[in-house]
Order: structure tokens, then sequence, then C-alpha cells
């Protein structure tokens, strides 16, 4: 019990710290190297709870994934640093705005918490039975009870793809293609021609 | 007696550790033996001799390119992100070895024997291009910078397929623990189903591992060795070292999802009395031929032909190969409890 004390407050620790740097690193590609530490360590505190799967997944996705195309992005990003510092500060009254609200609805949302009566028991045994792996217990959930709910999410994240491709896709003319079939139909019949050169005369 | 249980329950974390710096030591050592192997393949291949001079047959040359990469200077540039500069190839090299600790090289054998294994060595495997991605950018210099860009969208491209093709063999295993996977049942029409998806993996692996046909973001002719060029020495041969340990790591990964690790070929049950940790070296000495030999036989892709086979030939194909799984098992009722 003590090791696994150690182990959440080890990753808590540094799931708080990078997120503090997060926000606070001057460099912008650091902050998403930051970012990426904070998701690997919400990963580790999953897996602490016995949610190995949803862990697992948390690596995959978000860091393996979705923060590479972050990363991407702000690497290729030609920014001056202290020109972005300067204006920065007239954003201050709005973010606290922004703050207070989301603190406030926070606290409205755990205000009203209430644990069930055996939440001891939940706690110890985060999927149901020994014999069904965390992995199943899920896909039992997702795919019976809130199918509806999850197909839809999975709809909505297609069409923003959808919306995606097609607001940032433009033809540009006079681009050379190519195509692989076309080129795989050619003959040498249709390209080539065997042609009797006579001496003094040229093709 | 019960002194000597006791001592053995104190020194069980010491065994642990033992097996630990077993497989360690182990996978380094197979990593220098492979770098000498891949030169004396492709030697044979290009009709040249390989290495030969250093101890008999060239042997000790391995320890002689480790005792050279080690006595040179590290070198890092003056407009370089220091931190990042140098924790870009540890990174990719402590990723390398940290995912052997799923691994089942037989019957028990395994130093970690979690229920979602083949989940870490996915997660593990698709961390390893931020040691790649890091470099690039760090060492503050074009030529590494296009190499860490195109390692960044290589990787993340095939890891998709690569993802899908995992998800075909939990179909027919219904298990992820990597024992589990290699023990499932597996009849003849199941293997013969998961036989094309072999292919592609094994084809999505060169790809993961930024290994030949598909070493753009190394490009030696192109970019100058890409995110690599900036380093020297000691930085350098970490890049290396988890370059080729990705390589067996990916080779045994293949061998535990489709090539039956540690089990006799074709279940040939007159076979058993061999070790299971011979079947699983053979086996995946097979797959890491492959990677020499696709190497030493295939010119360079070009990087739009990459990312074509990518996205429009393996993408649909292993998705089109996860729903005819799930519905030929489903079908004939199949499906593992």
């Amino acid at each position: 019990m003590i090791i696994s004390a150690l182990a959440f407050y080890f990753f808590a620790g540094i799931l708080v710290l990078s997120s503090v740097l997060v926000i606070t690193a001057k460099n912008p590609v650091h902050s998403v190297l930051f970012l990426i530490l904070a998701f690997f360590n919400s990963a580790g505190l999953f897996i602490l709870l016995g949610a190995e799967f949803v862990g697992m997944i948390m690596v995959i996705v978000y860091v393996g994934a979705v923060a590479v195309l972050f990363l991407f992005v702000v690497m290729m990003l030609d920014i001056s640093f202290a020109d972005l510092r300067k204006g920065a500060m007239q954003y201050v009254p709005i973010g606290l705005i922004i703050g207070a609200v989301l603190l406030f609805e926070l606290i409205a949302v755990f205000g009203t918490w209430s644990m069930s009566d055996d939440k001891l028991a939940n706690l110890a045994a985060p999927s149901p039975g020994e014999s069904v792996s965390n992995t199943q217990a899920l896909g039992k959930i997702i795919y019976t009870d809130y199918v509806l709910a999850f197909q839809g999410a999975g709809l909505i994240l297609f069409v923003a793809m959808v919306g995606a491709i097609v607001l940032t896709h433009r033809r540009r003319p006079g681009v050379r293609r190519q195509s692989v079939a076309e080129q795989h139909a050619r003959k040498p019949e249709d390209v080539l021609k065997v042609q009797k050169v006579t001496p003094g005369t040229g093709v | 007696m019960i002194e000597i249980t006791g001592i053995f329950a104190v020194d069980w974390t010491i065994i642990k550790l033992a097996a630990i710096l077993a497989v360690t030591v182990g996978v380094l050592l197979t990593v220098a033996y492979y770098t000498y192997g891949e030169r004396k393949i492709m030697g044979a291949m290009q009709r040249r001799q390989g290495p030969m001079t250093v101890g008999p047959f060239g042997l000790l040359q391995p320890i002689a390119d480790g005792i050279k990469l080690f006595s040179k200077e590290t070198i890092i540039p003056s407009q370089a992100n220091g931190p990042v500069f140098v924790i870009a190839p540890m990174m990719l090299f402590a990723l390398s070895l940290v995912a052997w600790a799923v691994i089942p090289f037989d019957k028990g054998w395994v130093i970690a024997n979690i229920n979602a294994g083949i989940l870490y060595l996915f997660a593990v495997s698709s961390m390893t291009v931020y040691g790649v991605i890091m470099a690039g950018w760090a060492s503050n210099s074009r030529y590494a910078f296009l190499g860490g860009l195109r390692s960044a969208s290589q990787m993340v491209s095939y890891e998709v397929s690569m993802g899908l093709i995992i998800v075909c063999v939990l179909l027919c295993t219904g298990t992820q623990n990597l024992q589990g996977i290699v023990e499932a049942d597996r009849p003849v029409w199941m293997q013969i189903l998961l036989f094309p998806m072999l292919i592609v993996f094994l084809v999505s692996i060169l790809a993961e591992t930024n290994r030949a046909p598909f070493d753009l973001p190394e490009g030696e002719s192109e970019i100058t060795g890409g995110f690599m060029v900036e380093y020297s020495a000691m930085t350098y041969a970490l890049f290396f070292l988890g370059e080729y340990s990705a390589m067996i790591l990916m080779s045994a990964m293949t061998n535990i999802l489709f090539l039956g690790a540690w089990l006799p070929p074709f279940g040939i049950e007159a076979l058993a009395f061999v070790p299971g940790i011979i079947w699983f070296a053979i086996k995946t000495l097979l797959v890491m031929f492959v990677f020499i030999w696709a190497r030493a036989t295939l010119p360079r892709f070009r990087y739009d032909q990459l990312m074509r086979l990518g996205w429009k030939v393996f993408l649909p194909l292993t998705l089109f190969w996860v729903v005819l799984t799930a519905g030929i098992l489903i079908t004939f009722d199949a499906l593992p409890s």
C-alpha cells in the first residue's frame, strides 16, 4: 500500500509540476513537451487506479498521436516569442473571468457530489469480477448500454474530420499527380517504337 | 527448511532484478551482433566480405565499434537546445529497452506478465517517435528538422494500420495478454485469414522503425543522415542502439502475434522437446533477417509514395480486414469466449 501511495504522489506531483510548466515555459515547444509529460503521468495515475486499458489508450492516443501533431505544428510555427509575450497581459482579465466561471462550475458539480455506499468495494475492484478484464468490462458497457452515445460521439468526430478536410483542402492547378493505375497499365508497345534509322537522314 | 524459504521470499526482488539485468544485457549483446550480422549478410548479398579484420571472421568488430564511439568526443552544437538535445537519444534508448519487460521468451519467462501487454507494447513503440522528433528540433539544423518531421508523419501514419492489424489478431485470440495471444487456439483457417495481415505488418514495422526501404528520416543521399546529423559519439551510439533494439523488439512482436513464439512450428508435437526459447530465438531471427534482406534488396521509397502506401493502401485494407475477421468469427460462431 505504501508503494502505491508513493507512486501516486510521484505521478501526481510531476503531473501538477509539468502542468504549471506548460503555461510558464518560455519556449512553446518546451510547453508541448511538458504537456506530453503531463499526459504520460495522468496515464500512470489511471494504471495506479487499476484502469490499465484507459491508461494505455491515454498514452497511445494522446501521447502517441495527438501530441505529436501538436508538436508538429508548434515546431513549424515561426514566431517571435518576445512579441508574443508583449500583448499577453491585456488578456489577463478575460482569462481570470473564464477561470472563475470554470471554478464556479466545478464547485457546483462537486458540491452536490455524493459517494455511493459501496464506494470502497468499487474502488477495490475497478472491473466487475476477477475473470473479466478491464477491457472486456469497458467494451460490454460501451457497446450495450451506451452504444448510441458512443456511436454518436464517433459520428461527431467523423463529421469534424470531414469538415476539417473540406475547409483546408484546395485544388492547386498545374500540379502533376502520379496516377499509379495509369503507370501500371502502360505497356512497352504503347510508348516505345523501334525505328530503323538510315545513316545520314535522321529520325 | 523454513529459513531457506524465508531467504527465497526475500530474494524474489533480487531474482527480478537479475532477470531485468539479464534481458537488458541480452538485448544489447543481440544488438551488437545484429549489426555484425547485418554487415556480413549484406556483404554476402552484395558479393563483399563484410567485416573480417578484427578478431576471427571479424567477430570482434561490434566491440571495436563500441569502444570507438565511447572514446570519441560528444559535440553539442552551440545553437542547439541543450537539454532537449541530450534527452532525445536517452529517451529513444530507454523506450526501446522498457518494452522488453512484457515480452515472454518462453512459457512464464517474462518480467511483467500484465493483462494489457500488447497495448503496453503499442504504447511504448508509439512513444519512440518523440526521441526522433525532439532530436530533429533540438539540433537547430535544417536537415535534422526535415528528418524529424518526416519521421513523425511516417511513424504516425503506419501506427494506424499496425493498430488495426493488432485488433485483427486480438479478435482471433480474445486476450491482450501476450502469453494468452501465443497460447490461444488457432485453427488453420484462422492462420490463413491472418496471413495477409502478417505481410502488411512486416511492411509496417519496416516503416515504424525507419528502416530501408522506408528510411527517409535518415535518407543519407538527400538529408545527409536526417535527425542524427548533429549527433556524435555516445549520443549517436544511443540512437543506433535504440534503432536496432526497436527492430529486434518489432521482430519479437511479429513473432508473438503471428508466428507462435515459443511453440514448435506448425504445431509439430515431435519438435516440442526443443526448449521454447530456442524456437523463440529462431523465429525472431527469421524476422530480423527480413529487415536486412529488405535493406539489401529494395531502393528507398519516394516520400509521397510512402504516404500513399500507408494511408491509401494499408489503412483501407486493414480496416476491411478487421471487419472481415469480425464477420467471419461471428458467422462461424468462432469468437473466443
